[in-house]
């Protein structure tokens, strides 16, 4: 009805008028699915696929390599739940979304707390490609064409990194790691350094839970190339600012902070730098100003760097980004407080601990394989190979640890064990058990 | 229409509960190394119902599709049904890790899977990639797949080719995978120049990237003749997907000839923007390119999805597989159309468009008066010569009337550019009420709508002082504000910014 009134106001009788500019050699009939459902129908089917998924809801969970199965304070969900932060887009009309641009600088404001960086973006899309943009962007400051990354390392980033700087052809070196220690090896850092290096990167802690107290010495050993850290936030309540380390830019998964495993996405990727090296940065960034009247007001700034403005010569593509869950981790560092976020950190720590020593006294598996000191997550040797470990496991309702093959095939007989607050004494006993029971 | 927008005094919550950055006593065992030790955290204690009213009151300063009419060009702000986030928050779906065994995540892969297949049905390409985080990611996937083939044929070609219209991501994609960006114009009707196309193609001509309809809501009617002259030069073109809502069931990329496009779910599958994301991003291809798509693939065997990856693929461009929780509310969305709903919102939405359209055009210029698909872009460059009304003042006076402003100042071919994209979801009453606003604000009184908006949250943002202090971070305001207690007492940032102790950074 409305649009018969709407075709006769157009002064044509059909719709298909309004598509008769489309040549009919590119015509179809007909969209080859299903018709329409109704809502229930809906709901139904999709909550039946999905009920064939393992959840660590229901299970204990050990697995971590850079998201973790981590408590979500109920209130999280509700703040970003509010259907005026769900429903809106980037904040370009800065008048109507002060309260996006607020979270938002909020979110920028406690990155920059935790890492030390006074230049934070508003998300990148992940963890793996901030580091492709890092490295990108270490490549528009200095112009230089390689960069030196760890040999252990998740090999998604290594992948998507390679990707990343394709355009620019640099070249990704990978720096050795010492597999007693747990550490990286900095003569082979200095080996690998030359003139053309753009950049260093190392994680803290590394990608096998490590703490490595050699990150310090980093800065001082590779002259003029800049310094990317990979960070765990959680961590960085117990760990140094890497800004007091000599850090140009500071990257890492903020998953951890308020947003759920969601089979891998959406995450959260923290982008940081060195507000000299704010120009250079990738990704939509928010700043303080004030309106007309001279109140305070949040608004989005350096759009001049952006692909809307730049177009080709823009410091990077990101138009979309992962703004709602930079609010979860707003309001969920908000929630946990400095205190609270300590407490989970030391937590975490400590229930590591619990378990590589339940872990040790299984007979065959082997955890002191490092002797740095670590986070929450370390590797353990098996006696029969981690991938089959992983479905005997599962078969018994617990989801493993990661097995390290893909990622550092020197470990191909280990698996990566993490610990969060959501895991407990009885999920440990369970899980020893088992493992007993097949080794 | 009268609209007031919530106004809170809303300290930074940085500036709130108790001031102090101590670090809880060390335990007796700790093993952090000291050289790495933590001494000092500036976070604050809160508690929790504070936080919770914090962000509520922050969130009603802040204007989202379920406040009201979203007509922002190019992005296709329809509602977001609210069963996707009943599903997409199930514990099967948000306490699921990436990393889990095939066999414990057999749901989430049928999901995808079958949404791969839906999207190859609507889009008429071959297969697809969920992975692309978002639109722009999609683009950038889309151009590594099209120099990977290129690269495999042993050919060098380093230029893409993108129209004037072209959303600024498709450059910026096209050249962060390391190809030339050749700019080409575009005629008098608004559509791409053919003989343009021609003299800019070559073998060095590596892809076309195009959007149809275009961004001034065109369809591109020499499509075919299109895609003949690139591949006849041997390049690929590329559907940017932002633009698929106005012709589901009428045409689709596949049948137009192009070899790789990407979607953008939070726009055409109706999945929330969140403010500026999540999406995603899913990239399509026609069979000869289905090697490359990033790994891994899903594929089906005796009953199980597994996680398969091949050779040729150009690898990962994120971590795991995409943002799952975002495929799922497309995935409902897509099932509660249907064939027969996925037509009809895409006529719906070309009809709510012409009939907007319709509604301001005279009154409004439209350049290239042709028959406008999804969404359209008219000029207020008459409004300015004659009164001084720029588009950027209709878009802020808008704002007062409890509706979203269109996108403005493109694309960049059109001056004073408004371009105005209602969606299916907009009830002609809504449409109706638009129009008699945009009409009446053309006869206010320019002093007015130029000082607008008044019934927001803030009055007129000021931008370039935000870009000449570069205050990111309340650590950056707090190490160059030296006295914070001052701030406080005024609670206005922006005097203080002025004061002398302040030191700007470049
Ligand atoms: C025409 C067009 N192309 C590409 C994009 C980029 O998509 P995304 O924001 O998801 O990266 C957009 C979104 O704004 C668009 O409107």
């Amino acid at each position: 009805m409305t649009d018969e009134r709407m075709l006769k106001s157009l002064g044509i009788d059909s719709i298909d008028d309004l598509f008769s500019d489309i040549p009919a050699s590119v015509g179809i009939d007909d969209i080859d699915i299903p018709s329409g459902a109704s809502e229930m129908e809906v709901i139904r089917k999709v909550t039946e696929i999905l009920s064939a998924n393992v959840t660590a809801y229901d299970h204990p969970c050990f697995m971590g390599g850079g998201v973790y199965n981590r408590f979500i304070p109920s209130a999280v969900k509700a703040i970003i739940s509010r259907s005026e932060f769900v429903t809106s887009y980037t904040p370009y009309q800065a008048e109507v979304s002060q309260g996006m641009l607020q979270a938002l600088f909020e979110y920028q404001s406690y990155i920059a707390e935790l890492t030390g960086m006074e230049a934070v973006n508003s998300s990148n899309y992940d963890a793996a490609t901030a580091l492709g943009e890092a490295a990108a962007m270490c490549y528009r400051i200095n112009k230089r064409k390689k960069f030196l990354i760890p040999q252990v390392i998740n090999c998604d980033k290594r992948s998507t990194l390679r990707n990343y700087v394709k355009g620019i052809d640099m070249d990704i070196i990978e720096y050795s790691y010492d597999f007693d220690t747990g550490e990286v090896d900095l003569n082979d850092i200095m080996r690998k350094l030359d003139e053309d290096v753009a950049g260093v990167y190392i994680e803290v802690p590394n990608f096998l839970g490590v703490i490595d107290r050699q990150t310090v010495d980093i800065k001082s050993i590779i002259g003029d190339a800049l310094l990317v850290v990979g960070v765990d936030p959680i961590s960085l309540s117990l760990l140094k600012a890497p800004s007091s380390y000599g850090a140009d830019i500071v990257i890492g998964e903020g998953q951890s902070l308020g947003s759920p495993m969601n089979f891998g996405g959406p995450m959260l990727g923290l982008f940081g730098c060195r507000q000299e090296l704010v120009r250079k940065m990738p990704g939509r960034i928010i700043g303080l100003t004030k309106d007309a009247e001279g109140n305070r007001a949040f608004c989005m700034t350096l759009q001049t760097r952006e692909q809307h403005i730049r177009r080709s010569r823009a410091t990077s593509n990101i138009c979309t980004n992962e703004a709602l869950m930079a609010v979860a981790a707003a309001a969920y560092l908000a929630i946990v407080g400095r205190d609270g976020l300590q407490t989970i950190a030391r937590s975490n720590m400590a229930i590591a601990r619990k378990l590589r020593d339940a872990l040790s006294s299984v007979d065959g598996v082997e955890c002191s394989t490092l002797e740095a000191p670590f986070f929450n997550e370390f590797p353990a040797r098996l006696p029969i190979k981690p991938e089959k470990m992983s479905k005997i496991l599962l078969r018994n309702g617990i989801i493993g640890g990661v097995p390290l093959a893909k990622h550092v095939p020197e470990m191909g007989d280990c698996m990566l064990f993490a610990a969060t607050e959501m895991v407990t004494d009885s999920d440990i006993d369970k899980l020893i058990n088992i493992m007993g029971a097949i080794v | 229409m009268s609209y007031r927008q919530a106004r809170y005094d809303v300290e930074l919550i940085q500036k709130m509960g108790d001031k102090g950055d101590v670090i809880l006593p060390l335990p007796e065992d700790d093993e952090i190394p000291s050289e790495l030790r933590r001494t000092s955290l500036d976070i604050p204690n809160l508690r929790e119902n504070e936080v919770v009213r914090h962000y509520t009151n922050l969130s009603q300063m802040n204007f989202g599709i379920d406040n009201g009419f979203y007509p922002l060009g190019s992005c296709t702000m329809k509602y977001n049904p609210k069963y996707a986030d009943i599903l997409s928050s199930l514990p099967t779906v948000t306490d699921i890790h990436p990393c889990q065994d095939e066999e414990g995540v057999q749901g989430s892969l049928q999901l995808m899977y079958e949404l791969e297949k839906s999207l190859a049905a609507i889009s008429g390409m071959d297969a697809i990639s969920l992975q692309p985080a978002a639109g722009a990611h999609g683009e950038f996937t889309g151009m590594l797949i099209i120099k990977a083939y290129h690269e495999g044929l042993g050919e060098l070609r380093k230029e893409v080719i993108v129209p004037d219209t072209a959303h600024g991501t498709n450059p910026a994609s096209a050249a962060m995978a390391g190809f030339e960006v050749v700019e080409i114009p575009s005629n008098e009707d608004g559509r791409v120049d053919l003989s343009a196309l021609e003299a800019a193609i070559s073998p060095r001509t590596a892809a076309l990237m195009l959007t149809n309809p275009n961004t001034l809501g065109i369809f591109e009617k020499d499509i075919v003749k299109m895609a003949e002259i690139v591949h006849d030069a041997g390049g690929l073109l590329y559907y940017d997907g932002a633009n698929l809502n106005a012709v589901m069931g009428r045409t689709n990329p596949g049948v137009m000839g192009f070899d790789v496009m990407h979607f953008n779910l939070h726009k055409t599958f109706a999945t929330p923007h969140g403010g500026g994301g999540p999406g995603a991003g899913p990239v399509g291809v026609k069979a000869f390119l289905e090697p490359f798509l990033p790994a891994p693939r899903i594929t089906l065997k005796n009953g199980t999805y597994h996680l398969t990856y091949d050779a040729k693929s150009i690898g990962k461009v994120r971590s795991f597989y995409g943002n799952f929780a975002v495929l799922v509310r497309a995935y409902a969305y897509i099932l509660k159309c249907g064939s027969d709903g996925l037509k009809k919102v895409s006529d719906k939405a070309v009809l709510n468009s012409n009939y907007l359209c319709n509604k301001l055009v005279p009154s409004y210029d439209m350049p290239f008066k042709k028959l406008r698909k999804h969404e359209f872009v008219i000029s207020a460059k008459r409004l300015k010569e004659e009164r001084d009304i720029t588009a950027m003042d209709i878009s802020k006076r808008l704002l007062d009337y409890g509706m979203m402003a269109p996108t403005v100042y493109f694309p960049s071919l059109v001056e004073e550019a408004l371009m105005i994209e209602p969606t299916e979801t907009e009830s002609i009453e809504t449409l109706d009420q638009f129009a008699d606003i945009m009409l009446s604000i053309m006869a206010e009184d320019p002093d007015l709508v130029k000082n607008s908006p008044y019934n927001t949250s803030v009055r007129r943002v000021d931008e370039v002082h935000a870009a000449r202090e570069l205050i990111l971070s309340y650590l950056r305001l707090k190490r160059h504000l030296g006295d914070m207690q001052e701030i406080e007492e005024k609670h206005d940032v922006a005097n203080n910014l002025m004061s002398d102790d302040y030191t700007g950074t470049e």
